[in-house]
């Protein structure tokens, strides 16, 4: 028992329980319903500019990618992902923002942009459904361990670790919420508290805030690793994109 | 960039029908209560006035205010009576305005 979080670390809990069955009834009715959902708003916009062209190629996503709900399906599930060829461990976002830069010769989209989540969003509503599938191999063994590392480290003025929460206090009341298991499995999420939509690590940076820690910029290493770890311990859980959240 | 919205009609409807229209729009509707990061209050903005026509008939209209939320949707009925178009019109206190049109089928 000693040596517990050591071993939870290697193997985590046989069935992940995704944020939204932590939800109340009208958030869940929210999310399942594809017309009210606010986020499909960003989901529609996504679609719009999947066939834009930008940039000096004058290229739209489609002009390479044809069919989105074709060529994407299933892509999102396999995010944070490293290139064969090396490189750094890109998220979706990451993946969006090089692809613009090298291949279509467009400015990289800010961060939390509305034209960002509303890609994000998109690429992986194709996936919704599909359960969470990273592979941790020898390309992003470093990744997945400093992400690891992250999770278990203790931080901020209240000297609390994410695993504190979401792994030793899963289910249980902080303030007025139930404390969900802190999986990933369907952002870009609409967050009722936002009114908008917004990414995993704007959501990841509001859980520093939260232990009063040094937040890491949104898209920094740091928290792509953690995404990682956090993909490693939600694989099984079906893609939800565009979740709703309280 | 323009305001996106998300409009549902059924295709078809018979004639008599009673069916219900709803409609997303995509906007932030600052409320004119909250305060940037500098302590300057952030002017109220929200879409103050949807409409909807029907073949030319305005069969719906809202003043919403500050107290609509972000991303509003609306949901209302109308019956079925000709095949034709359904047209929304709104404007934002910044005097953006958005429209959407969709097709409606009437079958006897």
């Amino acid at each position: 028992m000693l040596t517990l979080s050591a071993v939870a670390a290697e193997a985590p809990r046989p069935q992940p329980k995704s944020g939204i069955e932590y939800a109340g009834g009208d958030v869940r009715a929210l999310q399942a319903d594809d017309f009210g959902n606010p986020g499909m708003l960003w989901v529609a916009r996504g679609e719009k500019l999947w066939s834009a062209p930008a940039g000096r190629s004058g290229k739209s996503c489609a002009g390479c990618h044809r069919d989105a709900p074709t060529t994407m399906k299933g892509v999102a599930t396999r995010y944070p992902r490293r290139d064969v060829g090396g490189g750094e461990l890109l998220n979706l976002e990451g993946r969006i923002n090089q692809c613009r830069e090298q291949r279509q010769g467009a400015d990289v989209l800010r961060y939390e942009s509305e034209e960002l989540l509303a890609l994000t969003a998109y690429v992986a509503h194709q996936s919704r459904g599909m359960p969470v599938n990273v592979e941790i191999n020898d390309a992003n063994r470093v990744n997945f361990e400093r992400g690891r590392d992250t999770y278990y480290r203790r931080q901020g003025q209240m000297n609390l670790a994410c695993t504190h929460c979401h792994e030793q206090n899963a289910g249980r009341k902080l303030l007025a919420d139930t404390i969900s298991e802190g999986h990933g499995n369907a952002y870009p999420v609409y967050r009722l508290e936002w009114q908008s939509a917004g990414s995993l690590h704007r959501r990841l940076r509001a859980c520093f805030f939260g232990v009063r820690a040094e937040q890491p910029a949104a898209g920094s290493a740091e928290l792509v690793d953690l995404e990682l770890y956090l993909a490693s311990r939600a694989r099984g859980l079906q893609v939800e994109t565009p979740g709703v959240r309280r | 960039m323009s305001m996106l919205a998300r409009v549902q009609v059924p295709a078809q409807a018979r004639r008599g029908d009673v069916f219900p229209i709803r409609i997303a729009i995509q906007h932030s509707m600052e409320t004119g209560y909250r305060p940037d990061n500098f302590g300057r209050r952030i002017p109220k903005n929200v879409i103050n006035t949807l409409t909807c026509r029907y073949n030319g008939v305005e069969v719906f209209r809202a003043e919403m205010g500050s107290g609509v939320s972000a991303n509003p949707q609306l949901q209302f009925y109308l019956r079925a009576e000709n095949s034709g178009e359904l047209v929304f019109d709104w404007v934002d206190d910044s005097g953006q305005r958005g429209s959407e049109r969709a097709p409606i089928t009437v079958t006897a």
